[in-house]
């Protein structure tokens, strides 16, 4: 059996997913407090204020990183999906749908973010910007799905339906996300805009920090759920009910 | 054989939708009155309501096409048969296919009939009846099919009704925006064939595409 094909099968197996989780989550939580308190620190004291935008620029810091992994988590949701309506993978199941959550409080902190971002520079706490928008409509399709998972009393058939409803809006959401950037462009073109075409060092440094960061701290937290996800679904089994015990670690 | 499945479905659902006329002038009337809510909330003034005129529409459509699909596969699943039809072996595509095309010819169509009198309640701009009805014509059987989709998913559910709404309008967005844009282009004198064209590509692709999602979610419900 190649290599390949055995760390697939080893991924599919609801015992080794557990306790490989359980060795990693730790380190990954732990990487994310160290980068996020050196990004923040960055970003929040050391990093100048923007000359046009004064210190509200610093929100960008938790803004950007927010809003790209919002994005990327919907796309990972929906590969889980695939891994778990074609190949019929069980972990992914868990997998994608335990990204849901994860991705809409994502998407919720960056359309929080910037509406608070926008009340300094553009004036107002809300406007129908292409960008603000199609998050907006993100943030439901994370809605749809999780309510589709919940409404379900099995819970893995709600992970399927629900897997198969985020891939109909991975595919649908290139064509949702530029039919908003057509339609706001039309009604008011330029009147937002992203200031300054380059970031200086000073600014770029924490933001990426800050990107590396959210993306441990997805890590950390989706397979925190997981595992959790794992032991309840298999609270009936023999290596769940010995580690519930504390039989083995 | 599982060519013949197409037509038989088709006439079965048609007879039944003829069977059940109250049921399917609900949602018409639903339209109505929606849109006729608008002059009350908003003012009779024709200056506003030619200006709102295909945003209204266009959403009293979705909300309408929304109220309908619910009932799609409903009776289906409760009764059994789209059990049958899932073990039959005929292609579960083809058989998403034709309810989405009854689906469309009881609900969809009679929208796009209704729109003259809905341009008029709503006093929307010269010129701008004809691409209301194209839009209509090409964006409903969009809203069909990928509410189909939802509806498929839902269909197993007690509560599905609520849940549906909260899938399928978010898919919408894209159609929504092409189709008051491409009226409103037409009302203010400007071209509006390229927004016509993106509603019928998104037609071609999802009638390609969505048969399929409504076959793997059909099957899904039924496990």
């Amino acid at each position: 059996m190649s290599t390949a094909k055995r760390l697939f099968h080893q991924f599919g197996s609801p015992p080794w997913l557990f306790r490989f989780c359980g060795w990693v989550v730790p380190w990954l939580w732990g990487a994310f407090f160290v980068l996020a308190a050196w990004g923040l620190w960055w970003g929040l004291v050391k990093a100048p204020p923007d000359y046009l935008q004064g210190e509200s620029v610093r929100i960008m810091y938790v803004h950007v990183p927010s809003a790209w992994m919002s994005m990327m988590i919907y796309a990972l949701m929906a590969m889980f999906s695939i891994g778990a309506l074609v190949w019929h993978v069980r972990a992914a199941e868990v997998l994608a749908m335990a990204s849901a959550p994860i991705g809409a409080a994502f998407t919720l902190l960056a359309l929080v973010t910037g509406s608070l971002w926008g009340r300094p520079t553009w004036g107002t706490y809300w406007i129908w910007d292409a960008r603000l928008t199609s998050e907006l409509v993100l943030l439901f399709l994370y809605l749809g799905v999780m309510g589709l998972y919940n409404a379900f009393d099995e819970p893995r058939k709600g992970a399927r339906a629900a897997g198969l409803l985020s891939i109909v809006g991975l595919v649908n959401l290139p064509i949702i996300h530029y039919s908003v950037v057509w339609w706001n462009t039309l009604h008011q073109p330029g009147s937002v805009g992203v200031t300054g075409s380059s970031i200086h060092p000073d600014m770029l440094w924490p933001l990426l920090i800050m990107a590396l960061a959210t993306k441990f701290y997805y890590g950390a937290n989706l397979l925190t759920r997981t595992r959790v996800r794992l032991l309840e679904e298999n609270r009936n089994r023999r290596w769940a009910r010995d580690w519930i015990l504390g039989d083995s670690t | 054989m599982s060519g013949r499945v197409f037509l038989p479905l088709l006439r079965r659902d048609l007879l039944l939708a003829y069977r059940r006329r109250s049921e399917l002038l609900q949602p018409l009337v639903f339209l109505l009155v929606v849109v006729s809510l608008f002059p009350l909330g908003v003012g009779p003034g024709p200056q506003i309501l030619g200006r709102i005129a295909v945003g209204v529409i266009w959403i009293a459509a979705l909300l309408a096409t929304v109220l309908s699909l619910d009932a799609l596969f409903r009776s289906d699943y409760e009764d059994g048969s789209l059990e049958q039809l899932v073990v039959s072996g005929h292609s579960l595509a083809l058989v998403g296919l034709a309810k989405v095309c009854v689906h469309w010819l009881v609900a969809g169509l009679p929208i796009v009939l209704l729109s003259p009198l809905l341009a008029v309640w709503m006093n929307l701009g010269d010129g701008g009846l004809s691409i209301l009805v194209a839009s209509l014509l090409l964006g409903t059987p969009t809203l069909s099919l990928l509410g189909a989709i939802g509806s498929a998913l839902t269909v197993s559910l007690r509560r599905g009704g609520q849940l549906l709404s909260l899938l399928v309008f978010p898919l919408f967005v894209p159609i929504l925006i092409m189709a008051t844009s491409a009226v409103s282009s037409a009302v203010d004198g400007l071209p509006y064939n390229g927004q016509l064209g993106l509603l019928a590509a998104g037609l071609i692709a999802a009638v390609t595409l969505a048969p399929w999602a409504i076959a793997a979610a059909l099957k899904l419900s039924l496990e």
